[in-house]
């Protein structure tokens, strides 16, 4: 009597024990396939340089009353020729949904296509969704040449 | 936790009546005897082309197909990207591996004429997804856009060429234009991730429902023993648990030959080059291409080349077509003809790789 019930929990034992290895061994081997999976969807850093300035061109190139867009590092810049003759530079990304904005002659403002923002010359939002102001660069003019830096 | 399951359970059987499945799949059984080992080799090409599918989706994330790109992207998957060297190895693995695998399951359904009615549709379906693999594996091998591949390119839509009225024509369509070049690739790419997946899914579907409907086939000195005699193991779980327990060991496999032998990208497709030394097809392709090779400028009025093309298209119809025209075997007779045609097959396959790996 005695011995079979020590053989039954012998096998209980043995049995939660193989329960336990083969559970635990295949939840380890899923994890060893899941992990390499999830890795690779990762993407890799790419070394991107440092901007700091950007030399746009000649003052010529943009008229009073003019803009236009350029690359500083991966983001687009605006620069606006005011008529009173001043160069602004200013973040052409919108500040509400990450759109790219661009300037209304006529109404002389910066406007974004995509939801009615408005900002004004200083990149002031005035009208429309955008929660913040434009960011701001500087602009530079050295021997006619138009260099635009980030704010320090 | 056990109690929400089965609630779980209760309101989709209550939808779909996942009773019928279950008792359907409790019913089905698998015969036992001496040639059993042969019926795994269905499930592990299906493994295969599941890593297949899975891998492939992870290297589209990181894969451009341009020729301006495409070796740039696969050189960024193997050093920058996480595990992209083992990814990548595993599909270039796993791709081999299926194809081999496909074959054996092949010969296998042929040997034991497993084709015979009434399964002539999932033969047939079967021959159409074996000429597909190789098709992916011909797509496949240019995305790289390395040397070997361009070459090997050139020269499996040059014998296309050959094939008499709709060669020419075909070629044209398959290379974009008179040459291999980025519209080449752009098309292959397009056959290889689109249209030959989606194919292939189809002709699957219906070789797998095929499959479960009408059950293992019974080799036929099983099927003339008495029904007390028949050894079988149920489907589910006996055979279910073994397969995926093949298809463990199977993975394992993979890794290692991934970890230990990387799949390789070699130099950049220069259409300027000269072929390198020594270039030779993927292994697959190694007997047919050696057949060629022997052939005589001229066999009686045609060219040997042309003459080898229908060779190989003829055996490959009457190999699609055999439960039509074996018609011994559909009555549950012996057929040793089926087995000489097979064992030669066989033969000529292996003799040839064999002869096109030492001639290389």
């Amino acid at each position: 009597m005695d011995k079979t019930e020590n053989n039954k929990t012998g096998k209980k034992g043995r049995r939660d024990f193989l329960k336990i290895f083969l559970s635990g061994g295949l939840l380890g081997f899923a994890a060893i396939t899941i992990y390499p999976i999830i890795s690779f969807l990762k993407p890799p850093k790419q070394t991107e340089v440092e901007v700091t300035s950007v030399v746009v061109g000649k003052i010529d190139d943009i008229k009073p009353g003019e803009s236009k867009i350029i690359r500083f590092g991966n983001k687009p810049v605006i620069i606006i020729h005011t008529d009173d003759n001043k160069f602004r530079a200013l973040s052409a990304t919108c500040t509400h949904l990450d759109c790219t904005v661009q300037y209304k002659k006529d109404e002389k403002i910066i406007w974004c296509a995509c939801h009615n923002g408005k900002y004004d010359l200083y990149g002031k939002n005035v009208s429309g969704p955008p929660p913040r102001p434009l960011d701001k660069y500087n602009v530079t003019i050295k021997n006619d040449e138009l260099i635009v830096s980030k704010e320090a | 936790m056990e109690n929400k399951l089965k609630k779980i359970y209760k309101w989709i059987d209550n939808r779909v009546q996942l009773g019928d499945l279950v008792n359907f799949m409790s019913k089905k059984y698998v015969p036992v005897h001496s040639h059993s080992i042969w019926y795994y080799f269905g499930g592990v090409s299906l493994f295969f082309f599941i890593i297949q599918i899975v891998t492939g989706i992870l290297l589209l994330f990181y894969y451009k197909g341009s020729a301006d790109l495409a070796y740039e992207s696969i050189r960024f998957i193997m050093s920058k990207v996480q595990f992209g060297w083992m990814i990548r190895s595993i599909h270039s693995w796993s791709a081999n591996l299926f194809i081999l695998s496909v074959f054996i399951h092949m010969f296998s359904v042929f040997f034991e004429k497993a084709y015979r009615k009434p399964r002539e549709i999932t033969w047939i379906t079967g021959v159409f997804m074996f000429v597909l693999s190789l098709a992916f594996g011909f797509s496949g091998y240019l995305l790289p856009w390395n040397e070997l591949a361009y070459f090997a390119t050139k020269v499996g839509t040059d014998i296309v060429g050959v094939v008499p009225f709709v060669g020419e024509p075909l070629k044209y369509f398959l290379r974009g234009g008179d040459d291999v070049t980025g519209a080449t690739l752009s098309r292959f790419f397009g056959f290889h991730v689109a249209l030959f997946p989606g194919i292939f899914t189809f002709f699957l579907i219906i070789h797998l429902l095929l499959v479960q409907r009408q059950g293992m086939s019974e080799p036929l000195h099983f099927k003339n023993l008495e029904k007390d005699q028949k050894k079988t193991m149920p489907f589910f779980p006996n055979f279910m648990l073994r397969d995926l327990l093949l298809w463990l060991v199977v993975l394992n496999i993979l890794a290692i030959l991934a970890v230990f032998f990387p799949a390789e990208l070699g130099l950049k497709a220069d259409p300027l080059a000269s072929a390198p030394a020594g270039i030779q097809p993927e292994w697959y392709f190694l007997f047919m291409f050696q057949t060629l090779k022997f052939l005589p400028a001229h066999v009686l009025f045609i060219e040997g080349e042309v003459f080898g093309v229908l060779l190989f298209g003829l055996a490959g119809l009457l190999w699609l077509l055999v439960p039509v025209w074996d018609r011994k075997s559909a009555r549950g007779q012996n057929n040793r003809l089926i087995n000489y045609i097979g064992i030669f097959s066989v033969l000529f396959i292996i003799i040839l790789t064999i002869i096109g790996w030492v001639l290389k």
